[in-house]
């Protein structure tokens, strides 16, 4: 049986004396016998170390993961390679075992990590202040329309149906609570239409929110999706902000105009190429950053990131580094602006997040400093050939089309011939050891990722298996 | 004596060191990572100018060998459980056994893609049933969801269950007032608000539990729900706690359980059998799994019958043919999703190992010690009333709060100038100034990993401190100074916030 304590019997004995009592059951005196358990708790038996890992390894054992397949899954969450540099240092105990940055005198390494961290997500997006992280992808969408209410009082909220699927019911179970009406603008060729996106936008919206490049892989105009928005900010007759807000916001364009901010789901990893969110008037910008350096892990833990213009500095959620100077002068760093957090606000904190993501933060700025400038746009312009060679590959196969011609970068959706029967297409792919990408039902079609670690060999491989797969369903 | 100045100790030269970060330390031309060769013919023109980026973000240029020197220099600037003691109240800071990270690295778990056919995940669907289970037992609620990522989400979900539960009932608009104790986590009011209700207190009574008659007062049909954490941040098992259960649903609110102290109770007591309806729990707290600096944790709620048709989903669900699937139905009055796929899928796996490893009489063997190390500690600083009494009662569960006021009054040292002093003892302070309703809090957890040892030492260096400053406040009020830095300018941090680096 594995334990971690260390109370030996003569410990204990000593140690109940003392305390002054005879049992450690007098130490349980006040919970009221009627709810006291007698009975152990009906849960298996312990395990040796060596017990139990067998028993994980056996779990695992039937996963069929990365490693054993050819995947082409994505949809949020993308098989890139984790650099061993970026493993060792999230295994160090300074930075896997300490609590959040409490005392910052002893946490000046965690405390420097996500100054750095936060600096890279500002590089990245393009907007002057980012946070330390949030828990995910979609509860940072959720997130950030939380400040947008708290920003501007209102309620409306209007959606590109481009958004990740997750990340739009994610905001929908939120605005359970904080009230609010989602509205769905629909995608055009592939990319939300613009035209119905402006006549969304009405006085009463406090936020707009797309995805880049969007759940269909497809990469939005994002300056144009952002100009709408404050442009009908600038007409429409919305509520005036406070004084404070036009203050700290001088020189901005959303919030002081009474217009709805422009809210950004990003891809984080492709922004060595795309065009930086803050230069195309998005407001916040938000996203998955499981891509930088973190696991597939089925999905957690990674992180999720928050930037946004100046102006909404002292409305964001999460933990902020700042940096400062010690009483001898030299420079350090700590949790700032916590007059914002629930642990000193309480009911009128901006956000309720305490525990996020540092690790896995960490994790991302390591991977974004191994990449290095130019790595990241080598990576992205791989990633954008590859991309485009598979899809055209791919739709070469009969039965197959793109569902959308947009530019694409890291992902892209076919649809198949709707005499296929989908599922069974992808079954046949899977006997062959290759995942093709993700079912889209309602699209009747398939959403493939390429990532670096699939080369134009593992494209051709995937090409010649649903090839085959697709004719092999058809001649059923 | 006067103040210890910063060369008098002897301090690692590397703490001397001028600070810089990875952006200051780059260097054009330098890298360490080498994209893998272009294989496809390249094509023109892919990605249009107008949504392209002119300028690449500005990261670091470092070699592999800078990259890691720097990070993990700045690890050594960073005080961690692995080396010492941290008994930081209320956030059970427990040995983080190595089982769990080599189980997690396996790579049928970390490589395996959320989206996978659940008939090709199955051994994590097992996994993530079964964990489910074990907290259905230890909590008495039998219905799980594992999504929420850290307590406060648990807490937030919880309230949206709440809210689903009244609205089902037609009491959605009556019902807005959530009770909480004034002693509670700051993340429940915080919550409270984003559930779009009102947060109204409950006193604290003489005892350090809930003042019943202030309870009484305010339970009427508008409420919906009371938060409680039991014991609760005291470090108290509130011993009328079937009676504040039977008082709030008896007006047909509901009851939530923060789990945050749940390692005082493993296998002693159930928050069901309290009367509660909800509770969350904290992996990362009672079940093991580190920290990582602040995050990830993780935070699954439990939950009873009447709450259980508007849990999240997708859920995970056993077949009759004894398989597991995830059910997703979209019909279902569920709330829905409150984050991306399951939740932290890594910190399950750790989570569930711990489990296993203690099984049933070894979690509440881990309960029982953490008791047991509390009222020890706890009762090695008996003798130092005087300056820091226990804010209430005699014993405690797995935590206690001193109250620092007769330390401040009679030496003229504040909570904090201890706290600051113990980290030159080596060891990471208790929690300071909370809770809000004792005067110069520090809220001590020990946990029951810790040696009699250690807790003698710790025990020792506090009496070390105030015998100091009855000779000499002034040390502590200079303290730390064996530290990477010293005191830090928190307000000027505030006032002139800079948040990231600049960059020419």
């Amino acid at each position: 049986m594995s334990t971690y304590t260390a109370v030996t019997d003569a410990d204990r004995t000593a140690m109940l004396e003392t305390i002054g009592v005879a049992t450690t059951d007098e130490l349980f005196a006040n919970i009221p016998a009627e709810i006291r358990r007698t009975e152990p708790l009906d849960l298996p038996d312990a395990m040796t170390e060596q017990e139990v890992y067998a028993h994980l390894r056996e779990l695992a054992a039937r996963n069929v993961s990365t490693d054993d397949e050819l995947s082409f899954l994505g949809g949020g969450m993308y098989d890139h390679y984790v650099p061993a540099v970026v493993e060792m240092l999230i295994e160090r105990s300074e930075f896997l075992t300490p609590y959040t940055p409490y005392q910052p005198e002893v946490s000046q390494g965690g405390l420097q990590v996500m100054f750095e961290f936060q600096t890279a997500i500002s590089e990245l997006t393009g907007l002057p202040v980012a946070n330390a992280s949030v828990y995910d992808g979609p509860s940072a969408v959720a997130s950030a329309a939380y400040m947008a209410k708290l920003t501007n009082k209102k309620t409306r909220f209007v959606v590109s149906a481009g958004l990740n699927p997750q990340a739009r019911e994610t905001l929908a179970t939120y605005l359970r609570g904080f009230g609010g009406e989602l509205v769905e603008v629909p995608l055009k060729d592939g990319v939300t239409d613009l035209g119905a996106w402006r006549a969304a936008i009405d006085s009463e919206t406090s936020a707009v929110i797309f995805q880049n490049p969007n759940f269909y892989g497809a990469v939005e105009d994002a300056a144009a999706l952002a100009e709408a928005a404050h442009s009908a900010g600038s007409t429409a007759a919305g509520a005036p902000v406070s004084a404070k807000d036009a203050a700290a916001g001088a020189g901005q364009r959303a919030g002081a105009t009474g217009g709805p901010l422009v809210i950004g789901s990003y891809d984080p990893i492709v922004l060595g190429i795309l065009a930086a969110p803050g230069e195309c008037g998005v407001d916040v910008c938000v996203g998955e950053g499981q891509a930088l350096g973190n696991t597939l892990s089925f999905g957690g833990p990674s992180f999720g990131f928050f930037a946004a213009a100046q102006q909404y500095l002292r409305r964001m959620p999460g933990r902020i580094a700042g940096e400062t100077v010690d009483v001898d002068g030299r420079r350090g760093f700590v949790l700032t602006l916590q007059t914002r957090e629930q642990h000193i606000r309480r009911e009128k904190a901006t956000s309720n997040i305490c525990t996020a993501q540092a690790l896995n933060a960490l994790a991302g700025v390591a991977y974004l400093a191994w990449l290095g400038r130019k790595g990241l746009v080598e990576l992205d312009e791989l990633l954008l050939q590859r991309t485009h060679y598979a899809r055209e590959q791919l739709c070469r196969i009969d039965g197959i089309s793109a569902w959308h011609r947009q530019p694409v970068i890291r992902e892209f959706a076919l649809t198949l011939d709707p005499a296929l029967d989908l599922h069974a297409v992808i079954d046949r792919c899977a006997a062959q050891g290759v995942n093709p990408g993700l079912a889209l039902e309602r699209e009747h079609g398939l959403l493939v990722a390429i990532t670096e670690q699939r080369s134009r060999a593992d494209i051709d491989r995937l090409a010649s298996v649903l090839r085959a797969a697709i004719a092999e369903e058809a001649g059923r | 004596m006067s103040t210890k100045s910063a060369a008098e100790l002897a301090v690692p030269a590397s703490y001397r060191e001028p600070v810089r970060t990875i952006y200051e330390k780059s260097v054009p031309g330098r890298r360490a990572f080498v994209a893998p060769a272009l294989d496809v013919e390249p094509a023109r023109d892919l990605l249009p100018a107008n949504l392209r980026r002119a300028q690449p973000p500005r990261l670091p240029e470092v070699s592999e060998p800078e990259l890691v020197r720097h990070y993990v220099r700045l690890s050594k600037r960073n005080f961690d459980l692995d080396s010492g003691f941290y008994p930081l109240g209320s956030c059970t800071m427990k040995h983080n056994p190595r089982i769990g990270e080599r189980a997690a690295a396996l790579p049928g778990h970390a490589h395996l893609h959320p989206l996978q056919d659940p008939r090709r995940a199955q051994g994590a669907l097992e996994l993530m049933w079964n964990l489910q289970q074990a907290l259905a037992e230890l909590s008495g609620l039998p219905h799980v969801s594992l999504q929420p990522a850290a307590g406060s989400h648990g807490e937030l979900s919880g309230l949206l269950l709440t809210r689903a539960y009244h609205e089902s009932r037609g009491e959605r608009e009556q019902r807005t007032r959530v009770l909480t104790p004034d002693s509670a986590h700051g993340t429940n009011p915080a919550s409270v608000a984003m559930s779009g209700m009102e947060v109204v207190k409950v006193a604290t009574g003489p005892g350090g539990g809930i003042d019943l008659d202030d309870l009484r007062a305010k339970c009427d049909e508008h409420v919906a729900c009371l938060m409680l954490t039991n014991p609760n941040t005291i470090g108290i098992f509130d011993p009328q706690i079937t009676k504040i259960t039977e008082i709030v649903r008896s007006v047909g609110a509901t009851l939530y359980y923060d789990g945050a102290n749940l390692n005082a109770i493993m296998g002693v007591c159930r928050p069901g059998d309290m009367g509660f309806d909800i509770v969350h729990f904290n992996l990362h707290k009672s079940f093991a799994t580190p920290h990582g600096g602040g995050g990830p944790g993780s935070g699954p709620i439990a939950v009873g019958d009447r709450i259980a048709p508007f849990l999240m989903r997708p859920r995970v669900v056993k077949r009759d043919d004894g398989s597991f699937d995830l059910d997703d139905a979209e019909d279902s009055p569920s709330i829905g999703r409150m984050r991306g796929f399951y939740g932290n899928y890594g910190t399950f796996v750790r989570a569930y190992t711990y489990i296993r490893s203690l099984g049933a009489a070894g979690l509440r063997d881990a309960s029982v010690t953490a008791v047991l190390n509390a009222n020890y500690l706890l009762a090695k600083l008996g003798d130092l009333a005087e300056y820091l009494p226990l804010a209430y009662g005699k014993l405690c569960m797995h935590e206690f709060v001193l109250s620092g006021a007769p330390m401040k009054q009679k030496l003229g040292i504040r909570t904090l100038d201890l706290a600051k002093r113990l980290l030159d003892y080596g060891v990471h302070p208790p929690t300071v100034y909370f809770p809000l309703l004792v005067d110069e809090a520090l809220l001590v957890e020990p946990t029951e990993t810790e040696t009699r040892e250690t807790l003698d030492e710790f025990a020792a260096a506090v009496h070390a401190i105030i015998a100091e400053a009855i000779e000499d406040p002034e040390i502590a009020h200079g303290a730390p100074y064996s530290t990477p830095v010293r005191r830090l300018d928190e307000a000027a941090a505030a006032k002139h916030p800079v948040i990231r680096q600049p960059i020419e």
